[in-house]
């Protein structure tokens, strides 16, 4: 056996992402994490609750959140599941363990994503420049989850507080996507 | 420096910031809040261009976006600068640069007006098309290079467009757009409803028409002060958005509006970190039109000499930009707003000699105003012609008799002629929305009808033109739009107007003279240098439809798309015909309303963010390593390594051996990845491939063909089961998001009653493919917990075990035919992991591949690639992959299809591989292949070359063709014809290395 690796590297290990542009809209790494996507019929959300601490989110485009764990409402048989990184074999384990006696899909993307916070006041107004939603509170509201575009990329946005969404791409479409949103900000460094 | 033309006071100008700015490299002052016509116009600066065709020269006609005349160029630096700008919305700021455009050698003495005094009456309507017919080969070579060059606009900068441009979607419950007294209007009432309101306007301050009006009163108030009070008002409320220089483009599906805004170009050193415009893709609820009304020129000979401008433009220059623009004006007019013109004029210092007007017995307000200000008023009078060669001297007014014939002309010195012929409603907007417009007869105007879009039009671009009228017209509309999107508008506001009398009039068409009418110039379409002589010649020549008439002529086909000069076209065109104007119909208003850079349009899309470049965990590796990369799709792949002298032959035939004699690395993450889960994973998967599934067992894997409805090859992959209810399944690199969509297409409408799910791992798993003989003692020190030997862990077989530490799943499979694994880690472990593989081959010399060595070494042992070997229209059998078909399988996609007669039909392009005769010369790939080495025009071509590479393993070239029949040609010569040579092959297997596959069980 030879060297272990210990440290995720990222799509964004070698980025910096302080910026003068930080007052008005501030972009950062979320915490390498362990993700699920979860797939199944209607007695999926329920029957995940005894191992995710609560039931998947039935509302449309909604999270349901726990600590540190949140379940995200992509469709009405899909569901985006993110824990700390050091969760991903126990959570894992624990959700297909759950879910064995109902027909579902429990697959392990901890690594296919990545995750970018953007927050601050002119969040949503750099967000829009690739994303065609209306993201405003009324439309948007805190707690709102929804697989989108970023311009070309796609993208899984999380609305995490008035200021503040979590945005989720592909790990590949990650530099163009904190590239995109970096010329976006331009205007406030 | 001084501008003699300057007004000693008033003007929205500020004067307390003076500025510079230089025209055709001549110096000039100006004022912040002055545009570029306002500023030379106080300068005496008319002579602006020269015309598209005859190069007559040309001065302002209008002191908005409808100018057709004045386009210049701006920008001191050619990263910087842009053509065909109209110079009386163009903002001044100090050390502007901007040059007239379509002159040679300068704009007062052109060579090319040589076309209006010479060749004039040889550049009739339809004369492209008369003229350059013949010969053909002429239009290329000759015709349209010369026109090229002679005619045209602005010049295309060398440079790269230095600025920022940005987009940025936008959604509000109302969209205002146009913020003249209608705009504000609506604005006002919409505003109190709490609903998102959404006001923009294209000029640089809120006001419109208000703007240089100086003889109303609103509420009491000057129109300034009202506009100013309004605006403050909006500006207080959080609900309110408010853009100014936001040009309102485009109207398309669901009221989805592009609108322009111009950030820095009125800046004079702009902060680089701005972008220069932002294009807003607004989606409104509902929308408030109110873009006003153009102004139409008179149609009388020689209406186009500098100084001969729009009635209501010289009042906005000399009311609003304090830009006196002449000294004595011959006011020709059919209706009463030119009578508003003189007055102010004459207030500001220019004599009127008098007011000509066609009608013969005008009564409006504003007509007994000026009689009584002392102007002299003919009425049923026309001006028949005017003089001046750079600039009008002399306007020629006839009295028109009981026939409406005009009669002998008196001259009068002039250098200003006003000419209005009433307002034509700006429904662009509304029409783009797909709106019907009605005629209104009494209007004399197209307006808006029945509504398409949520959107509701007000004031001038509907007709209404008394400014109560409007202010109302304008309320109404803004109380009705928060009606319609469910809001509650606020208490109804009346506004109380004084000092703006109601007018009338307006005409369309030419107006009568006794001049010559083969030889004078009426203008219709300045831009184009259409005259009233062209479109009368068009019906002549049968043109009835006004499509026909506008392509025959190109009236209403410049930039400016006929804003000042289609009605008027239309009117000649119902005189010549005599046919009311609604039976000729009307052209289409199309995107965008007023010209659109391409930068803005561009958006960030440019350069490194034009595309996403998808890059694999290894790739700075690579990077590092030297290596060239292809891409592929939006992915960068390793092409091949180049070692220090090598070029790419050399570096592929050492990355070959290396593979055949030792071990080769290779990065395969781009290889799409699907997580097929689920109690009926495989019922779905006998569905979705031709194989048979059921009964492949845990921890092994098959090679998978899949096919679209119509049979044909659509992908193919190595599949492994991981479990009894899940499948891992690879797929092309280009074609992972096509399988996953054909899955999830079928899942969802034809099996949904399965109970399986599809999730894309493409980017969960790096993917590190060890290739070789020594493969096996390269990953051993690395892998936890999995027997290697070929009896325990055999070709196609995957296990679930630990490389590195890390979770991975470890396939033994091979695309090169050499003993290989493929080490699927997951991503962002992947770099670490490759390293470690790199240095555990480090005693076995282990060399990274790039795609074109992978390419070879397939090629090698005939493997084919779908989308190379197959394009289409390949069955599995045509490609040999009939074994691969499940006979006794009940359905999968595309076995109906598999089943037509002519899917089995002997002659069908089958996959071969062809050996040349030399074994040196190398096919071209695509290369058209026929029977007889004796080639007769037109050849039958029988197949064609697919693949095609000099193999190191075997030293010699080797191809891979599909040729009809071709199977039963194998032993005999094909032959292909090249420019240099007809190139004999033999039909050989398409397998050229280790045919038993003993390599792969090593």
């Amino acid at each position: 056996m030879l060297d272990v690796p210990t440290r995720r590297i990222t799509a964004f290990a070698d980025r910096s992402f302080a910026s003068p542009a930080d007052k008005a809209v501030r972009i950062a790494e979320a915490s390498p994490a362990a993700r699920f996507v979860v797939r199944g019929r209607a007695a999926v959300p329920q029957t995940a609750a005894v191992a995710l601490g609560f039931p998947l989110a039935t509302d449309v485009c909604r999270a349901a959140l726990g600590g540190e764990r949140v379940a995200l409402w992509l469709g009405p048989d899909e569901w985006l599941v993110i824990a700390p990184e050091h969760e991903a074999e126990s959570l894992g384990a624990a959700l297909a363990s759950a879910l064995a006696g109902v027909p579902h899909a429990l697959v392990d993307v901890s690594h296919r994503n990545v995750g970018l916070t953007v927050s601050g006041p002119k969040a949503s107004y750099i967000l829009n420049h690739g994303c065609p939603l209306d993201l405003s509170l009324a439309a948007f509201p805190v707690g709102m989850c929804t697989r989108t575009i970023l311009a070309k990329a796609e993208v899984v946005l999380w609305r995490t507080a008035e200021d503040a969404f979590r945005l989720e791409c592909w790990r590949s479409f990650g530099p163009y996507v904190a590239d995109f949103l970096e010329e976006a900000r331009t205007e406030f460094k | 420096m001084s501008a003699p033309f300057r007004l000693p006071a008033g003007g929205r100008i500020d004067r307390s910031k003076p500025l510079s700015f230089s025209f055709d490299g001549k110096s000039y002052p100006g004022f912040a809040g002055d545009t570029l016509a306002s500023a030379l116009i106080a300068s005496g600066v008319h002579l602006m261009g020269r015309s598209f065709k005859y190069h007559r020269p040309r001065g302002f006609l209008t002191a908005g976006p409808d100018e057709p005349n004045a386009l210049v160029g701006v920008g001191a630096s050619d990263d910087r600068y842009t053509p065909n700008l109209r110079a009386p919305v163009v903002e001044l700021h100090d050390g502007l640069v901007a040059e007239s455009q379509n002159r040679w050698p300068s704009l007062s003495f052109d060579v090319g007006a040589i076309n209006d005094v010479l060749l004039g009456r040889f550049i009739p309507a339809g004369f492209y098309y008369k003229t350059f017919m013949w010969p053909k080969s002429f239009w290329k070579s000759v015709y349209e290079p010369k026109i090229r060059a002679a005619a045209g606009l602005g010049r295309p900068p060398k440079d790269p467009d230095s600025a920022r441009y940005t987009q940025v979607y936008h959604h509000t419950d109302i969209l205002v757009i146009g913020t003249g007294p209608a705009g504000l209007a609506a604005a006002l009432a919409a505003a109190k409803s709490g609903l998102r309101v959404l006001v923009c306007d294209e000029q640089p301050e809120f006001g419109g028409s208000l703007l240089h009006d100086l003889s109303s009163s609103i509420d009491g108030k000057t129109p300034a002060q009202f506009v100013a009070d309004a605006v403050a008002d909006l500006a207080r409320q959080p609900n309110v958005t408010l853009l100014t220089r936001t040009t309102a483009f485009g109207y398309t599906p669901h009221n989805m509006i592009g609108l322009i805004e111009r950030v820095t170009d009125h800046i004079a050193h702009a902060d680089p970190k701005l972008p220069r415009e932002r294009m807003w893709h607004v989606r409104a609820g509902e929308v408030v039109l109110a873009t006003g009304a153009i102004e139409r020129p008179l149609v009388f000979p020689e209406n186009d000499r500098p100084g001969v401008m729009l009635a209501d433009a010289a009042r906005a220059y000399a009311n609003r930009w304090a830009a006196k623009p002449g000294s004595r004006a011959v006011v020709a007019t059919a209706d009463d707003g030119a009578y508003r013109a003189a007055l102010d004029l004459k207030a500001a210092g220019v004599e009127i000699a008098l007011i000509a007007d066609m009608r013969a017995n005008p009564t409006g307000a504003l007509v007994a105003q000026a009689r009584a200000a002392g102007i002299r008023v003919e009425t049923g009078s026309v001006v028949t012609g005017t003089r001046g060669r750079l600039r009008v001297k002399t306007a020629h007014v006839a009295r028109l008799d009981a026939n409406g014939n005009a009669g002998a002309p008196e001259p009068f010195a002039c250098d200003l002629v006003l000419m209005s012929g009433g307002w034509t409603p700006t429904v662009h907007l509304f029409s783009q929305s797909r709106g019907k417009l009605r005629w209104d007869e009494a209007l004399g105007a197209y307006v808006p009808g029945t509504s398409a879009e949520r959107e509701r039009s007000a004031g001038g671009c509907r007709g209404v033109y008394d400014l109560q009228a409007v202010l109302a017209d304008g309320t109404a509309a803004g109380e009705d739009a928060v009606r319609a999107a469910k809001g509650m508008p606020g208490p109804s506001r009346g506004f109380m107007v004084t000092g703006s009398p109601a007018t009338s009039g307006g005409y369309l068409g030419a107006v009568p003279h006794d001049r010559n009418p083969a030889t004078v110039k009426a203008f219709v379409d300045f831009q184009n240098d259409v005259t009233a002589k062209d479109l009368k010649l068009a019906t002549r020549e049968g043109m009835r439809s006004i499509e026909h008439v506008k392509r025959y002529t190109t009236t209403g086909m410049a930039t400016d798309q006929g804003k000042t000069s289609n009605m008027n076209a239309l009117g000649i065109v119902s005189d010549s015909l005599k046919t009311p104007i609604p039976q000729i119909g009307l052209t289409t208003f199309r995107m965008p309303y007023t010209p659109v850079t391409f930068g803005a349009f561009a958006g960030a899309s440019r350069g490194d963010l034009f595309d996403p470049v998808r890059r694999t965990p290894a790739h700075d590796w690579a990077v590092a390593e030297g290596a060239t990369f292809e891409p592929v799709g939006q992915w960068k792949r390793a092409w091949w390594f180049p070692k220090a002298g090598e070029d790419m032959h050399a570096a592929v035939d050492r990355e070959v051996k290396a593979i055949r004699t030792s071990v080769g690395l290779f990065d395969a993450s781009t290889l799409g990845k699907i997580e097929v889960v689920g109690p009926d994973a495989a019922k779905f998967m006998e569905l979705m491939y031709t194989n048979a599934w059921a009964k492949l067992g845990v921890g092994r894997c098959r090679y998978g063909v899949m096919l679209r409805e119509d049979g044909f090859v659509m992908d193919d992959g190595v599949i492994g089961r991981i479990a009894d209810d899940r499948f891992h399944v690879t797929t092309t690199t280009g074609g992972a998001p096509r399988v996953l969509a054909h899955m999830e297409d079928y899942l969802q409408t034809e099996f949904p009653h399965l109970d399986v799910w599809l999730t894309s791992i493409t980017e969960q798993w790096a993917v590190i493919a060890v290739q070789g003989p020594k493969a096996r003692e390269v990953i051993a020190p690395l892998v936890d917990g999995v027997d290697l030997s070929t009896a325990a862990f055999p070709h196609m077989s995957v296990r679930e075990c630990k490389v590195c530490g890390v979770p991975a799943r470890l396939f033994r499979v091979s695309f090169t035919g050499e003993l290989g694994f493929e080490i699927n880690v997951p991503a962002d472990y992947g770099r670490a992991v490759w390293e470690a593989v790199h240095a555990s081959g480090k005693p076995f010399g282990i060399t990274p591949y790039g795609t074109e060595a992978m390419h070879v070494a397939r090629a090698e042992k005939g493997y084919i690639i779908v989308g190379q070997e197959t394009d289409g229209t390949a069955t599995p059998d045509d490609v040999g992959l009939g074994w691969a078909i499940g006979k006794t399988k009940p359905d999968f996609v595309g076995k109906r299809a598999l089943a037509r007669p002519s899917m089995a039909n002997a002659d069908r392009k089958q996959l071969v591989g062809l050996l040349t005769k030399d074994p040196k010369t190398t096919l071209e790939e695509g290369a058209q292949i026929v029977a007889d080495a004796h080639v007769e025009m037109p050849a039958r071509m029988i197949g064609h070359v697919t693949s095609s590479y000099q193999s190191p393993t075997l030293g010699r070239s080797i191809a891979m063709a599909m040729v009809k029949g071709g199977r039963a040609r194998i032993g005999s010569s094909l032959f292909v014809p090249m420019p240099d040579g007809v190139i004999e092959a033999t039909v050989v297997e398409p397998i050229f290395y280790d045919k038993e596959g003993a390599r792969l069980d090593a």
